[in-house]
């Protein structure tokens, strides 16, 4: 199917079929986030039937005051009036009431369903793989997980209640009216007719125009956080006239689309008034009629205005919260469409027991190829020992990073399997394969909190000692130390005040805490200032002693430590060795190393 | 991010100078609202003389009254069409002028402001917020003042019909006010509470979005969602904290006029049975309590929907009230063609919340770069290279001292004009989501082909030539789908593109492999010939790129000259530069 998980989640101008199978998906979500509470909405629907029977109760017992207490109490019976409005008092008391308990009642269930998605989503976009992320932008993600639930949490909280009392109480009112006057009654039900047409146009209208608005509010956010995150480049490169530009572009393109959607809402509301107020104009014609030649009360010619008027009230309130319905519904297209989508690579059903890993990584006939086509590493079959340095070289696009992640299971190779002491990473629990196996990429992210939380993100719940024994065998300790607060400064948003090599040496002493069987560090030494670096080479020989590692790496130095070189070229490895060998066998390797001695002079 | 709460009307009249262009339109709609409800109001008014004259029996003033009651009805629905038709269309356009408004100032807000602040506190502020300002305005505003007056109309009219029916809905009224009062100040915290936690429970997937590859490769996204799981549980409880403020609201708005209508009703029936009043007024006096019930029952939702305007409205001018302290001179000097002389005089810099009794990381730089010169910047971690690199763009504001291109001072050209002099490249290098194209010529977009090709070839960054789409292939957000390697080389590209008479260069090449690098470097020596050129270096094949070492030690310059000269001159630079014989010592042990 196309239009699996997010493909083609902008379009749109989807085909009937199609949109019948994103609306089938989003009910099903819908049903899986009802379901725990299911308990919890029978009794609010049992609630709001008992409430909506009083509330609608109180045209009738007017028009029975007027009918019958008054003409008794004329003879100076005032019994039945008290009687009543003691009725129509506790009727009204005991409808507020249970207003009271309905509106808590709902408030808990449609917050614990968004909590519910809230969390499904976070968890869901945190287990799917780097391929997704890398194919559908932060900013996506970031606009389903919060504007799109925003939408989504209107609804649960004010529409849907507001919905249910809304449409309990016109089915009241009209059951009420048949009741009470059946010729009245079937003035309303030819109401409903031209009531039908208003509304199936105003849904068919609008439901394209959610569509858009939401794409356009989307892309909105989108580039708002781009440019924020992007700040620096913003201002250096002096983008921000033409940012605001482009922006305003965006920001239009929401308000039309908006503005065309409260324009159709402007006109079915007015609509929706004077079907109700014709309808009133009809029953009093006819009412009045019947009034005329004694066949009805002026009491319950009063109810039935009152009723037909009322029934209409709430079809305001229906369309005012339709409108957050279609901003929810499309929402929640969008966040079934990421719900849908699977990880690329998927958890083992029955993981295979794993523990204390001795670091033995070996690929057997691997071959890797992205979904779209590319092949990016060619078959090759290679053993790792455990406890082996491995320095992987090459230029861009080699393959490096690649092979790194299939290490790593960022990717699962297309063909063959790479194994772990013999086992095959995909039947690793990714508990298990995480403390075994750990990857330092250059980006080295700090998250919003201390730089002590940072380094614990390596082993959550690491003492304090651990961490500054983390940190100083990587030779973090000393500017740690230096910063405002020590281990206790908050690194800001990105780390913005900590400098990058500052960042990194923090993220090794996170890899450090983590002490991982097999640690891959892909690129992560590159921005390390130079005696920093000398440090971490004297750390890196404590970080890797007795464990496997494989290094991506440009410095020589780095190169130097390890115990075997894999030199890489278009998706081949085609040297491998010692780094003496490979420089006595006068192959690619050997001109590498001419090239940096060369820089070195 | 607190501030101690304003009144309603203060924080919300704030918004005039925004929606000053609607309030004409808004003030009319206002008008159509209360119209409409007049004709709503009226309708019992004929009621009363129908069924007066059919209780006695009189069919002539049936079809009359039906026809003009008709009339009011349609009167009614035009009002209203015609207060949607003039309320909505403003509402757009000021929650567009607002949020372009926010966008620039957060633009143009200095770089420690954007430290300061995580960008999901940014988005609610200027995409959530502005969405409920706008709807407060074409919707709120005018229901919550046409439901007003609609109200005390409607009161007065109760008198008109008999005076002690009047006055039990008058008593009723009072403790609406009392209530409603009471729950402004109670939902309005409340109410900024949850905005708050959603703010920060923004930030929070933001982080986990943009960290996703880091909380892999450690397996924390259990730990992760936990954490992000318990902000929600907060939010959640504040949600219900809300929703208790709600549902005590529309407990006493439903109760207090369906009491009220009841104990009328009782004296309705009672004053009709002495014949005080007559039947039809009786009816027509219930159905306007019925007509009133809507406004007054909307009140509880209309004031809570007016207090989260409030909190929005404060939020959104908590950017705006920010000082921008890196502004753009009054009268500004240019430079039309510097010859490219960089100078730091005695500049001092420390980040806003360093402790006060630390020395700042940048204490007291003096250091002139001659025209064409290039230096690298050189030094152990945290000794305030790349903050002094940052400085010389006015990304941040020296504390005292100066910086000065041919000496004229950076604060006394406009920020546009010192960006166009001076080009910089980031180590983390951020690219946008356009055509590489774009991406490269950000500086000057209307460089020639010839100048795109020359800061390609510079940069050594020919791959982009085998993209799907080449230099038109639209790259990712961040660049994310280009490798470290490519990602810097453009992010070169683009600072020699730019063309400027200075470059800035923190760490360009770090990422590249050697190589590439060896021949960006032999690419990257023809232009700073004649570019004053400040390059951060962390590798000593980039210090040999330069014409001079400037070496930095706790914020200060220690060292300057040539490399040779520092070797012999200095123990720290040969400490820092240690590595390097390290690293000859380790090939000759090694290999």
């Amino acid at each position: 199917m196309s239009l699996f998980g997010t493909n083609d989640e902008e379009r749109t101008d989807l085909s009937k079929t199609e949109s019948r199978y994103i609306r089938a998906r989003s009910r099903k979500l819908l049903g899986s986030l009802i379901s725990p509470v299911k308990r919890q909405i029978f009794l609010a629907i049992a609630i709001v039937l008992t409430s909506t029977t009083l509330r609608v109760a109180g045209p009738a017992l007017i028009a029975f005051a007027i009918d019958s207490a008054l003409p008794k109490a004329m003879l100076n019976d005032y019994s039945t009036l008290y009687w009543t409005i003691f009725v129509y008092l506790s009727a009204a008391g005991l409808a507020a009431g249970l207003v009271y308990y309905f509106l808590m009642l709902t408030a808990r269930l449609s917050n614990a369903m968004l909590f519910d998605l809230r969390n499904r989503m976070f968890v869901h976009t945190q287990k799917l793989s780097v391929e997704f992320h890398e194919k559908y932008t932060a900013g996506r993600v970031i606009a389903r997980q919060t504007s799109d639930l925003d939408s989504i949490g209107e609804l649960l909280s004010g529409g849907l209640s507001e919905l249910v009392v809304s449409g309990t109480f016109m089915i009241f009112t009209a059951v009420a009216l048949l009741l009470l006057d059946p010729p009245s009654f079937f003035i309303l039900l030819i109401a409903l007719l031209p009531l039908a047409i208003l509304t199936r146009w105003f849904q068919v209208q609008t439901l394209l125009g959610y569509r858009k608005q939401k794409v356009a509010s989307s892309r909105q956010i989108q580039y708002f956080v781009e440019s924020m995150t992007g700040i620096r480049a913003v201002k250096a490169f002096r983008k921000e006239k033409r940012n605001e530009n482009h922006f305003g572009g965006l920001v239009e393109d929401f308000r039309r689309h908006n503005a065309r959607l409260i324009q159709l809402f402007g006109i079915y509301d007015p609509g929706l008034i004077l079907i109700g107020n014709i309808t009133v104009a009809a029953v009093l014609l006819f009412g009045g009629f019947r009034v005329l030649d004694g066949s009805l009360g002026i009491g319950v010619l009063t109810a039935a205005i009152l009723y037909s008027r009322r029934f209409f009230e709430p079809m305001e309130q229906i369309a005012i919260f339709y409108n957050s319905y279609q901003s929810a519904a499309s929402a929640l297209e969008k966040i079934s469409g990421v719900l849908q989508e699977e990880p690329t690579v998927p958890e083992p059903k029955s993981p295979v027991s794993f523990a204390n890993a001795s670091g033995n990584v070996s690929f057997s006939e691997v071959e890797f190829q992205y979904s779209t086509g590319g092949v990016v590493l060619h078959p090759f079959t290679l053993d790792i020992p455990a406890g082996q340095t491995i320095a992987l070289v090459g230029t861009t696009g080699a393959g490096k990073s690649t092979l790194a992640k299939l290490i790593s299971r960022f990717y699962d190779p297309s063909k063959g399997s790479v194994k772990l002491d013999g086992v095959d990473l995909r039947d690793i629990s990714n508990g298990d394969l995480r403390r075994e196996v750990v990857m330092v990429t250059q980006e080295a992210y700090l998250f919003s909190g201390s730089v002590a939380e940072n380094i614990q993100l390596g082993r959550p719940g690491a003492s304090m000692e651990d961490v500054v024994i983390a940190a100083k065998a990587v030779g973090a300790h000393e500017f740690i130390e230096s910063l405002p607060d020590g281990y206790d400064t908050d690194v800001n948003k990105r780390g913005g005040r900590v400098s990058s090599g500052q960042r990194q040496l923090i993220s090794f002493a996170r890899a450090f805490l983590a002490n991982p069987a097999v640690l891959i560090l892909d690129e992560a030494t590159s921005s390390l200032d130079i005696p920093s670096e000398k440090m971490v080479q004297n750390g890196l020989k404590t970080l890797l002693r007795g464990r496997t590692a494989v290094i991506i790496a440009h410095r020589l130095s780095t190169v130097s430590i390890a115990d075997r070189v894999l030199v890489m070229e278009h998706g081949k490895v085609i040297e491998d060795g010692s780094p003496v060998e490979l420089v006595e066998n006068g192959g690619k390797f050997s001109r590498l190393y001419e090239a940096w001695r060369d820089s070195l002079v | 991010m607190s501030q101690k709460p304003k009144g309603s009307f203060r924080t919300l009249w704030r918004l005039l100078p925004y929606a000053k262009s609607a309030v004409p339109r808004l003030m009319l709609g206002i008008v159509a609202a209360i119209a409409a409800h007049m004709f709503a109001l009226a309708i019992p008014q004929f009621l009363r003389d129908l069924v007066n004259s059919l209780v006695s029996g009189g069919l002539d003033a049936l079809i009359p009254a039906v026809l003009l009651i008709l009339g009011l009805g349609f009167a009614e629905a035009m009002f209203v069409l015609l207060r949607r038709w003039l309320v909505l269309m403003p509402g757009t356009f000021v929650e567009a002028r607002m949020r372009n408004t926010i966008y620039a100032k957060l633009q143009d807000l200095p770089v420690a402001f954007h430290d300061r602040w995580p960008s999901g506190q940014l988005i609610s502020r200027a995409i959530s917020d502005l969405n409920l300002i706008r709807r407060w305005l074409s919707f709120g505003l005018v229901l919550l003042t046409a439901n007003l007056i609609t109200l005390i109309v409607g009161l007065a009219l109760l008198f008109t019909f008999n005076f002690w029916l009047g006055l039990i809905f008058t008593i009723a009224s009072v403790p609406i006010w009392l209530i409603g009062f009471k729950f402004e100040s109670q939902y309005g915290t409340i109410a900024r509470l949850s905005q708050d936690q959603a703010g920060d429970l923004a930030t929070r997937v933001e982080e986990a979005v943009h960290g996703v590859r880091v909380l892999k490769a450690f397996g924390r996204g259990d730990f992760a969602s936990n954490q992000f799981s318990k902000q929600a549980r907060e939010l959640f409880n504040t949600q219900i904290l809300k929703a208790r403020a709600v549902a005590n609201i529309w407990l006493y708005l439903i109760l207090i006029p369906e009491l009220a209508l009841g104990l009328a009703l009782l004296a309705g029936v009672i004053l009709a049975a002495n014949g005080e009043i007559s039947v039809g007024t009786l009816v027509a006096f219930v159905a306007t309590a019925m007509v009133l019930r809507w406004p007054t029952e909307s009140l509880g939702f209309l004031l809570g929907f007016t207090l989260e305007a409030k909190s929005a409205t404060t939020r959104f001018f908590e950017v705006m009230d920010e000082p921008d302290l890196i502004r753009d001179p009054e009268s500004p000097k240019s430079v039309a063609h510097p010859n490219g002389v960089l100078e730091f005089r005695d500049v001092r810099f420390k980040y806003q919340d360093a402790p006060a009794n630390q020395p700042g990381i940048i204490d007291g730089v003096t250091l002139r770069l001659e025209p064409g010169e290039s230096v690298a910047l050189i030094g152990i971690t945290g000794s305030g290279k790349t903050t002094l690199t940052a400085l010389t763009t006015r990304l941040y504001e020296v504390d005292s001292g100066a910086i000065l291109i041919d000496g004229v001072d950076i604060r006394d050209m406009t920020r546009s004009e010192l960006r166009t002099h001076i080009a910089m490249a980031f180590e983390d290098a951020t690219l946008f989501s356009s055509s590489v194209r774009e991406n490269v010529l950000l500086g000057d977009p209307d460089a020639t082909e010839a100048d795109f090709k020359q800061a390609i070839d510079i940069a050594q960054a020919h791959f982009v030539y085998d993209l799907p789409n080449g230099v038109d292939t639209l790259i990712g957000e961040e660049g994310l789908s280009l490798s470290g390697g490519q990602r810097q080389r453009l992010a070169l590209a683009r600072a020699v593109a730019a063309k400027p008479r200075i470059l800035v260069l923190d760490d360009p090449l770090s990422a590249l492999d050697v190589d590439t690098e060896a021949m960006v470097e032999d690419a990257l020596r023809h232009v700073l010939k004649s570019t004053t050129a400040l390059i951060v270096a962390h590798r000593p094949s980039t210090v040999m790129l330069a014409d001079k070492v400037a070496l930095m030690e706790n914020g200060k310059i220690t060292g300057f000259g040539t490399h040779q000269e520092l070797l012999k001159s200095s123990a720290h630079y040969r400490y820092v530069i240690s590595s390097l014989e390290e690293e000859t010592k380790a090939r000759e042990v090694n290999l």
